[in-house]
């Protein structure tokens, strides 16, 4: 399926990806868009030619005396190992969050959260949480700003807020400075992946007591 | 000039490679012209790595461990690894690059880009104790046979790569490298430098803005 992207991935989380320096909730919706969009893949392959040539220039450390001869010797005993299976998409769940989920659609555990939106935190280190969200047509999540930095990439449906539309395969970078209540347009529900390095600050009071409960 | 070699930084690979190709029967592909490169008097480190793939070529991977392993360490080191465990991690990235020869294709990167993946990813596990979801590879991945055109292409492109990076003015080139691989987010290196970080990300910006006009010149 082509998608009609229209919102992408910045250079620095490009970079960043590329370099390695994401936690992994955030490599996870990098590596789920550049699934999806020949674009940004093509720009992350640049700059890990980029990464290529950093290393190309570097001056280089002096290894150890007997290194390429233990390392000689090692080649003896490996073969050539063979490549792993690529992992695949399943449904609307692009290959890495396939990996993540253990499946489809179908295999994801949700958990209500309110106001018929579903969530589903997937199993990343703690540096930062991700997320499937499941929002219902024409609901809206509540009004939410962030301490950090929020990604979300849609996988299904829309939603709109005070700052675009985004559709399948779009991204949104929200930062501190955004208080948005992102809106799934009628028609469709909306899923999408979302990683927060912090926990989102809700306006309300209510929501602010669940958060604890449910890592939002 | 912006394609000139850099004829010290080859100097060894060269001398080294010389003999090498007067007696290599690994490198059949310098006859289908691939060594395209040589011509430039540097050394083809994708033939060396073909060698290795496909004639399992291990005087060619000694060339390839000379150049690439200190790099290798030295990038580990400037990314938060000790000296020793730097030295170990580059001999494991190079043990991969040998059992996972079959796997280098040269019409996708250029042998220093896929050493740095390598790496990258071994940095993540040891230096960073995180991981890093790799995307679905793309369609044409999948091809078994990569025209001739697209692996010239490919090599051309990383020395164009190398020469702009080579070009850029010294301190322009240390804030995309600490960006890029030092273990300091953007807040960190402010701080280091004591500049506003709106100014540094302008500054990185700049910087990446200027190697893609180098880039776009030649």
């Amino acid at each position: 399926m082509k998608m009609n992207i229209r919102h992408h991935l910045n250079d620095a989380l490009l970079m960043s990806y590329a370099a390695g320096s994401l936690p992994e909730a955030f490599g996870l919706v990098v590596a789920a868009h550049v699934s999806l969009c020949d674009d940004c893949r093509a720009r992350l392959e640049s700059f890990e030619a980029l990464g290529g040539a950093l290393v190309e220039a570097e001056p280089g450390a002096e290894m150890g005396e007997a290194a390429l001869a233990q390392v000689m010797a090692r080649l003896d005993g490996t073969g050539e190992s063979q490549p792993a299976r690529a992992p695949r998409k399943a449904g609307i769940l692009p290959a890495p969050v396939a990996t993540y989920v253990g499946g489809d659609l179908d295999s994801v555990k949700w958990k209500p959260i309110g106001m018929g939106v579903r969530q589903a935190i997937l199993p990343t280190s703690r540096r930062a949480t991700a997320r499937l969200l499941y929002i219902p047509a024409g609901q809206a999540v509540p009004d939410h700003g962030h301490r950090g930095t929020e990604l979300t990439l849609v996988l299904h449906g829309a939603f709109r807020d005070a700052t675009d539309r985004f559709g399948p395969g779009d991204l949104e970078i929200a930062d501190e400075d955004l208080q948005h209540t992102p809106v799934a347009e009628d028609g469709a529900d909306c899923i999408c992946l979302a990683a927060t390095d912090a926990p989102l600050r809700f306006a309300g009071l209510v929501p602010r007591l669940l958060q604890p409960l449910f890592r939002i | 000039m912006l394609l000139e070699p850099h004829t010290s930084q080859f100097a060894d690979g060269r001398r080294l490679l010389r003999p090498y190709v007067a007696q290599a029967k690994g490198i059949a592909v310098a006859s289908k012209g691939i060594v395209a490169l040589s011509q430039e008097q540097e050394t083809d480190w994708s033939a060396l790595m073909l060698a290795v793939r496909d004639g399992r070529d291990r005087a060619a991977f000694a060339l390839l461990f000379r150049h690439f392993a200190p790099r290798v360490k030295s990038y580990l080191m400037k990314s938060g690894a000790s000296a020793a465990q730097a030295e170990e991690c580059a001999q494991d990235v190079m043990t991969t690059l040998w059992q996972k020869a079959g796997m280098f294709d040269p019409a996708r990167a250029s042998v220093s880009t896929w050493i740095f993946t390598i790496a990258r990813n071994r940095m993540i596990d040891m230096v960073r104790r995180d991981r890093r979801p790799d995307p679905e590879p793309a369609p044409w991945d999948r091809d078994a046979e990569p025209d001739q055109a697209e692996v010239y292409a490919a090599a051309e492109e990383s020395r164009a790569l190398t020469a702009a990076l080579a070009d850029l003015p010294e301190k322009q080139r240390s804030l995309i490298q600490r960006a890029f691989y030092g273990d300091l987010s953007h807040s960190e290196i402010a701080l280091e430098t004591g500049l506003p970080l709106g100014t540094i990300k302008s500054r990185i910006r700049l910087a990446l803005d200027r190697l893609r006009a180098r880039l776009s010149e030649s």
